[in-house]
């Protein structure tokens, strides 16, 4: 018996994926021919709360609200349109074969769950695949100004990961124009009354009653209150959980809070030691730092990654001769060269700085290099493609990419772990849905560039809307439980008194610098490499500092006014239970596969090598009363239509 | 290699809510990377008034790459202070010098009110979206992207006043307090489209209409193009008044039928 069948067998949770019949191509339309709708008179009879306004937050709230549905949308921010979609660089990617390339939906399908080394559910992403065509239109139709061809026909590149040119951008600030295409959807909707907006107000808890999702328990950022709010279903779009890290390329408010207090309540929280290193970011340059600042991917395409081939190399970039350089992303994976997928990327620059070929003044970089494409197309050319992008590298590390190669290195980026859901994004729980980054459902191990703003849009327009109504249809005239609830009450009790102990703790530490600390050990020991000896060493150090930070935190000010302070401290206490979640699970999964690579499991030739007759699963965990005992559940992932293969590059 | 900024004198607006009176507190820094944004030598310094048990400064801030504008500040009375196209979040700490005295304030406008100490309230702004700064296009109908072809020109001078973060400093910057730049660059945005065509007067007559009811008047002092960290252009203001203009005919004639 496989190890999988064998943890099957030991499921503490009933696990149904309700994956539709048929072949794959047909799924999703056996799915919607088959699903119960609720008539459009009847809709506004029920209420639908969203938190988050992001790609997926926004979009699934605009077109609930248009279906007819009552939607109440919060968010943190104060405004809808400061959602952390809005920093996505590059691109998002559709089906949509206007290059005449050889693109299609069954190639996307292919290369998502190649590119999430086949640790994704087919059906989810075939589905992805298949709708990543609308969005495009939509968001054309919504006036999002996407880059164009002189004919006036929309322009593509190519991105990580695919052979075929088939990722749409709006200059290097796609995520913006399309967050701001969203947003004013959503604006739309809040203009007509059929969203009412919360802003400045945090997500703190879920409310279940009976086992199903009755509402939500919210603090008023501005004037501290905790308070509740009812509705017949709960869609957590609330992003990933990246600043676990502490530095990454998240905002700084991005936090794991809404999806581990759902988890808390029960939901399951699938695969949260798949977290993806971007290989180009600005590499850090002091202890002050903050945050990391990524520079987009779609750099790739033109620029060549190389280090000196001498470690003690002193020498200025530009003098460094042709045959003292290593192209080693050219070298090592000729096929897919500069454009290799992102874990394979990252590692390969990892290697050779831990290998003392780094450059930059802390040697903890490796040169991203456009000299080449300057002297062929111009530069021009390559202002037009990349011009803000360089603008924003000289201006954090005040060096000119156009006369000096950029300095990148790996940095946290994007969770692809998240909360269990099902085919139609609902958790455990029934009436508790997550989309977007929150969920784990699409890119496996690993996720391909340019997928996150097509995942967070999919989910959002094209599924959200139609599941949610077969799952309230059957709703009609019944009566939901309102905030009076002693569930509520007990809900909102608890959250005070959670947020008032963070006050009394008076000790001598800030919540930064727990997080800074948390960060360290996270990213030294379950970051792009992991292994046995040094996940335990994390089990046992994030458990004595997570104690610290109960006995000596220190929060000043007051909990009934607006608390920065008090507001970070209630997401690192998250983030500390989280970590040990993801190194429990990185521990378990003993195997190599996508971001996930445990240096015990790997080829000769230094790649991550699975092992599918034992872990081809999703690795679901369940809350069993404190952080370090978490019950594993699993969800065997079978492959129909594509074959399980070995992921190459090269 | 990172030197350090020295001796640094902080004059910060604190104030405890709406209606509370607000004073300049001064802080010292003693040294700081000249790597360190603006807003880390802030971390810095809350690091160090929790420390000392004190309230930390109250400012908002998110992405810090530029992009989300949420970040704010009035520094030295310039909006994201003394740089030229980039927001608060962008500005390090090696444009300054060793002893200079930085006084910081939140955004100032009466359509602005202050939250708490340097953190404003901006939502105007989404009231100002709301009235008519969109597309209607529900989900579902779009038709094939590429249905249309839109010129390279068009769609780029769309984009150029799309990038508009919403930050508000073109309102701080403004003596009158006047939105226009805003209100400008989404209808630039939006009416130079082929799909923004058919809602174009009804827009630009609802979103002026929403902006006149909360913010100032512009006088084309233009101090809020020198402000905007993506350096969009006064030239939106002008078409924003054509359309404006249009549309009262347009709309006239359109109520005659």
């Amino acid at each position: 018996m496989s190890l999988t069948q064998d943890l099957l067998a030991r499921n503490t949770v009933q696990l149904n994926s309700k994956i539709p019949l048929g072949s794959i191509e047909d799924k999703w339309d056996n799915y919607k021919a088959d699903m119960k709708l609720v008539n459009p008179g009847n809709k506004r009879k029920f209420k639908v709360i969203v938190v988050g306004t992001g790609l997926a937050g926004a979009s699934a709230a605009a077109t609930l609200a248009e279906l007819g549905y009552q939607v109440d949308s919060f968010t943190f921010h104060d405004s809808p349109r400061r959602a952390h979609s809005i920093a996505a660089q590059g691109g998002i990617n559709a089906a949509k074969n206007y290059q005449g390339d050889g693109d299609s939906v069954h190639r996307l399908f292919y290369d998502t769950v190649k590119g999430g080394d086949f640790r994704s559910r087919e059906s989810n992403v075939h589905r992805l695949a298949q709708v990543s065509v609308n969005i495009i239109d939509q968001m054309v139709a919504q006036g999002v100004p996407f880059a164009r061809e002189y004919g006036g026909l929309l322009d593509n590149r190519s991105f990580g990961g695919a052979q075929v040119s088939r990722t749409f951008y709006a200059r290097g600030q796609t995520g913006q124009q399309l967050l701001l295409g969203a947003y004013q959807q959503l604006a739309r909707q809040i203009g007509l009354g059929g969203v009412r907006l919360f802003n400045r107000t945090e997500f703190l808890d879920v409310v279940t009653v009976d086992g199903r999702a009755a509402g939500i328990v919210v603090r008023d950022l501005v004037t501290g209150e905790i308070e509740s709010h009812a509705a017949h279903a709960v869609v957590l779009a609330t992003g990933g959980y990246g600043n676990v890290f502490f530095l990454s390329t998240n905002a700084m408010s991005c936090n794991v809070t809404a999806a581990w207090r759902a988890h808390r309540k029960g939901a399951l929280f699938a695969n949260p030691c798949y977290t993806q290193i971007h290989p180009t970011c600005i590499p850090q340059s002091d202890e002050f730092q903050s945050k990391l600042t990524l520079m987009s991917e779609s750099l790739r395409n033109d620029g060549r990654v190389w280090v000196p081939k001498n470690p003690n190399e002193t020498r200025p970039a530009h003098e460094i001769a042709e045959a003292d350089r290593d192209y080693y992303l050219e070298r090592l994976y000729p096929s897919y060269g500069n454009l290799a997928a992102r874990d394979v990327s990252s590692r390969a620059a990892k290697r050779l700085v831990d290998k003392g070929q780094g450059v930059g003044p802390l040697k903890n970089g490796v040169y991203l290099d456009f000299n080449e494409v300057i002297t062929r197309l111009g530069r021009d050319v390559v202002q037009e493609r990349y011009g803000n992008l360089f603008e924003m590298y000289e201006r954090i590390a005040g060096e000119n990419p156009y006369d000096m190669p950029m300095r990148i290195y790996p940095a946290s980026h994007y969770t692809m772990g998240g909360l269990w859901v099902d085919y139609e994004l609902q958790t455990n729980i029934p009436g508790l849905y997550a989309a977007g980054e929150a969920n784990f459902s699409d890119h496996g191990a690993n996720r391909l560039g340019a997928s996150a703003l097509m995942q967070g849009l999919a989910d959002g327009y094209f599924v959200l809307p139609y599941t949610i109504g077969n799952e309230l249809a059957p709703m009609l005239g019944k009566t939901i439980p309102g905030v009076d609830h002693p569930e509520f009450k007990k809900a909102e009790q608890a959250a005070r008194d959670q947020y008032n102990g963070y006050l009394n703790i008076k000790g001598t530490r800030s919540p930064d610098w727990f997080h800074r600390e948390l960060g360290k050990i996270i990213w030294d020991r379950c970051g792009m490499e992991r292994d046995e000896q040094g996940l335990k060493q994390a089990l046992s150090d994030l458990p004595a500092l997570h104690e610290e930070f109960k006995t000596d935190l220190n929060v000043t000010g007051d909990g009934m006014s607006l608390n920065q302070t008090l507001e970070k401290a209630g997401r690192v206490d998250d983030f500390f239970q989280l970590g040990m979640l993801m190194c429990r699970d990185a521990l378990s999964r003993q195997e190599s596969c996508g971001t996930h690579f445990r240096t015990e499991h790997q080829t000769d030739e230094g790649e991550a090598k699975r092992d599918d007759e034992n872990y081809c699963h999703v690795s679901a965990w369940e809350w069993g009363g404190d952080a370090m005992s978490p019950n594993l559940n699993v969800e065997p992932l079978e492959f129909e239509a594509i074959h399980l293969a070995t992921r190459s590059y090269k | 290699m990172s030197n350090s900024i020295k001796n640094l004198t902080l004059k910060i607006w604190r104030q405890l809510g709406p209606t509370s009176k607000g004073t300049f507190e001064t802080y010292n820094v003693e040294e700081i990377s000249d790597e360190a944004s603006f807003l880390e030598m802030l971390d810095y310094l809350n690091e160090r008034l929790i420390g000392e048990g004190e309230t930390a400064i109250v400012f908002d801030h998110d992405c810090r790459e530029g992009i989300c504008g949420t970040c704010s500040l009035m520094i030295n009375g310039q909006a994201h202070g003394p740089q030229r196209g980039g927001a608060t979040c962008q500005l390090h700490m090696r444009s300054f010098s060793d002893g200079d005295n930085i006084v910081i304030e939140p955004f100032r406008a009466e359509a602005f009110p202050i939250i708490r100490d340097l953190m404003v309230d901006r939502s105007k702004f989404d009231r100002v979206i709301e009235s008519g700064g969109f597309i209607t296009a529900p989900t579902g109908g779009a038709p094939d992207a590429n249905l249309i072809a839109i010129p390279k020109p068009v769609s780029d001078a769309a984009m150029d006043s799309a990038q508009c973060i919403g930050c508000g400093a073109c309102v701080a910057a403004c003596p009158n307090g006047a939105a226009n730049l805003f209100t400008g660059a989404k209808v630039a945005h939006l009416n130079r489209l082929p799909q923004g065509q058919p809602e174009r007067f009804k827009r630009v007559e609802a979103m002026v209409e929403t902006m006149d009811e909360y913010f100032g008047s512009c006088t084309n002092h233009g101090e809020c193009e020198g402000a905007c960290p993506k350096e969009i252009s006064v030239d939106v203001i002008a078409l924003l008044n054509k359309d404006y203009r249009k549309a009262k005919f347009a709309s006239r004639k359109d109520l005659a039928r």
